[in-house]
């Protein structure tokens, strides 16, 4: 049990590569935090710091209120899950889990009962006198597990633990460290780049960027008020919409035509000094169909007529992909999100735009289809900073 | 039908292949088994069989010193050799230092280097430095042309050891000198134990230094004892001996190879990590 508390920790590697840079983070006791962001944004190294495998160039690091910045990774009782799992492969599984506690010179029986216990736990009992080399995926990866809990540490370290499992395991596997982490209780800190895993697993979840803190807050939190265009676009899948749009006596001027401010989006806008150009965004769910829609729910948003290019129903609801005529969002945070999703050249003449509509919408391939969007939840972001000029605590 | 055709043919290559590699080894051996009288018959059986040529070689103290020599010279030097050669490997595959490129490329120069040039400088500085005739007089130039051949076996073995497995052992609460002895050297074991047999394999056969940098019996080993052999008269022709004490010193590098073949296990490593 333990609280973590990271102070303006900067890294930065010998090569002169600056990793990490003035990270503030604080972890309550107990609690699950995600960091995510893009490939090469720092996430391993930061949990590599926490766990005493990098020297901290600048900052301090805090275990429960002590300094922990020089102390090796043996003595920070902090135990880690790799993403290649780093199994000793001439140990047994059980040797493998007795390990740490062996270290710890551990009386036997209790490493006996100890080591027992997490595999029941863990569902290992049958495999404890196996080698790694003969297990399953899933299984090396609670077996990695294993040997993280059962010498009950102050805290949990996850670099990516999941990403080596196929789908279906994943989701199963997701399930078991949620429920494993709400059972022992420990602080965890987890990184990913999966946004579901950060969405469904955290307490709180830390967007990184580049070796900067984007925001920090509960995955709800996040997806409703993003502090900028890059949180906006990386949480959520599928993704925010952007479009550019000018703001012009209380209206925007945007590719799916002319929206008046609701009253929010004006106080809003107005105490953050929103500039002429912006760029707006809109989730998915917050189109729909307008057929489905009465005049009085209508009159809270806009439409827009346009071709949907493709369909994808999901049974319980559709999405649907139109191409809006007219200049597409630009800003350095986008091209970032585009580069590290891989779809850079995907966006060729005119934004493109992804909805949700409900399943009992009409709209079928190749024909023109009404779409309303409710205009309240419009979010308006900075061009020049990324900054999400409808933000609100 | 294809399959079988593929079967006989391989199996023809496999039979000729063996047969070119063993037959002159049987052949020394079956001359080992004859008699004097008939070793140069020709017949590849020996018709009437003898252990004489065993026993003549274990009575004479030539071939006993020389295999003392043999055993002390290889051992130390393999030893040697390995702890050297491990050293250098680690810091190869695992470190960035300045000088890297050099030292893999001046050990690459030094396996390619053709000894038979060195002999003649090497017998004088071993003369100068009264090192000449004695066991570290050849037990230096074998670890200098082992170096090499250790350094490279190493640290291909050593890139295939997973490193995030010594963070892991770190994780759990070892010092580094515990990741090591617990979880790092058990997996370098059999590329230790492979090297140790090719350096050892080396050093017993070596002839070149062994005949040039030796004078007497203080530090003749085998192959070059060999070939000083005479019968037990001047007379005698000393091809039976000879061939003994060939199969002789050929028995514990088999002996050797069997012995370590159980550590040398191919992918041992597998499982550690993703896979
Ligand atoms: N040993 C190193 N020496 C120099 N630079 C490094 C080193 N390790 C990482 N970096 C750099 O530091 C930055 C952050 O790396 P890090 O491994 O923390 O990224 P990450 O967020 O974990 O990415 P991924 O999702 O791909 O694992 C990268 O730009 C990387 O190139
Ligand atoms: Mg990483």
């Amino acid at each position: 049990m333990a609280e973590i508390v990271l102070d303006k920790v900067t890294k930065r590697y010998p090569d002169g590569a600056l990793a990490v840079s003035d990270v503030d983070i604080q972890i309550a006791d107990g609690e699950f935090i995600i960091l995510v962001g893009p490939s090469g944004c720092g996430k391993s190294t930061t949990l590599n710091m926490i766990a005493g495998l990098e020297d901290i160039s600048a900052g301090e690091l805090r275990i429960d209120g002590e300094r922990v910045n020089e102390r090796a990774p043996k003595d920070r009782d902090i135990a880690m899950v790799f993403q290649s799992y780093a199994l000793y492969p001439h140990m047994s599984v059980r040797e493998n889990m007795a390990f740490p506690l062996r270290l710890a010179k551990v009386d036997k029986a209790t490493v006996t009962r100890k080591v027992e216990e997490a595999a029941r736990i863990l569902d290992l009992t049958q495999h404890l006198d196996r080698k790694p080399g003969n297990l399953s995926g899933g299984q090396r990866q609670r077996v990695a597990m294993g040997r993280a809990i059962v010498r009950n540490p102050k805290a949990f370290l996850m670099d990516e633990p999941l990403s080596n499992l196929d789908a279906k395991l994943r989701v199963q596997m997701r399930t078991s460290v949620s429920k494993l982490q709400k059972r022992l209780g420990t602080t965890t800190v987890y990184v990913t780049h999966d946004q579901t895993e950060a969405m469904t697993l955290g307490d709180r979840v830390v967007v990184m960027r580049g070796g900067h803190v984007q925001q920090i807050g509960s995955p709800q939190f996040l997806y409703e008020q993003p502090a900028n265009l890059f949180v906006a676009g990386f949480i959520g899948s599928p993704s925010m919409n952007f479009l550019p749009a000018t703001l012009e006596n209380s209206e925007l001027h945007t590719p799916l035509g002319a929206i008046p401010l609701t009253d929010r989006v004006r106080r809003l806008a107005e105490a953050a000094n929103a500039p002429r150009e912006v760029i707006i965004g809109l989730r998915p769910e917050h189109f729909e169909d307008a057929t489905l829609l009465d005049d009085n729910e209508k009159s809270r948003g806009g439409t827009f007529n346009a071709t949907v290019d493709v369909l994808e129903s999901m049974g319980s609801d559709k999405f649907a992909y139109f191409t809006v005529e007219g200049e597409t969002a630009t800003s350095a945070e986008l091209d970032e999100l585009a580069a590290d999703a891989g779809s850079a050249d995907l966006t060729d003449g005119g934004a493109q735009i992804i909805t949700r509509l409900s399943a009992a919408s009409q709209a079928t391939e190749g024909a023109e289809t009404t779409i309303w969007f409710d205009a309240d939840k419009l979010q308006m972001f900075d061009p020049s900073d990324g900054r999400n000029l409808t933000y609100t605590e | 039908m294809a399959a079988i055709g593929a079967k006989t043919r391989w199996a023809l290559i496999d039979i000729v292949v063996v047969v070119y590699a063993l037959v002159p080894v049987l052949w020394i051996v079956s001359l080992s088994f004859k008699t004097k009288e008939t070793l140069t018959d020709g017949n590849f059986v020996p018709r009437s069989w003898t252990l004489q040529n065993y026993v003549d070689i274990f009575n004479t103290t030539v071939f006993l010193r020389a295999l003392v020599n043999s055993i002390g010279i290889a051992l130390i030097a393999t030893a040697i050799a390995v702890v050297l050669g491990t050293m250098a490997a680690y810091a190869i595959a695992r470190l960035d230092f300045p000088g890297k490129q050099a030292l893999v490329g001046v050990s690459l120069l030094i396996a390619m280097f053709p000894q038979v040039s060195l002999v003649s400088p090497l017998f004088e500085m071993e003369r100068g430095l009264g090192l000449f005739d004695t066991w570290p007089g050849l037990i230096l130039p074998y670890i200098t042309f082992a170096l090499p051949l250790a350094i490279y076996t190493l640290s291909a073995f050593f890139r295939e050891i997973p490193w995030e497995l010594e963070k892991a052992a770190k994780m759990d609460g070892a010092t580094p000198a515990q990741a090591f002895r617990r979880v790092i050297a058990p997996l370098a074991a059999p590329g230790v134990f492979t090297t140790a047999i090719l350096v050892f394999i080396f050093c017993w056969n070596d002839f070149l230094f062994a005949i040039s940098l030796t004078s007497t019996e203080a530090s003749r080993t085998v192959p070059a004892a060999l070939s000083f052999f005479t019968g037990s008269s001047q007379f005698e022709d000393p091809t039976g001996t000879i061939s003994a004490a060939a199969v002789v010193i050929t028995v514990p590098i088999i002996l050797f190879v069997l012995f370590f073949q159980r550590r040398i296990v191919a992918g041992l490593t597998s499982g550690a990590v993703k896979g």
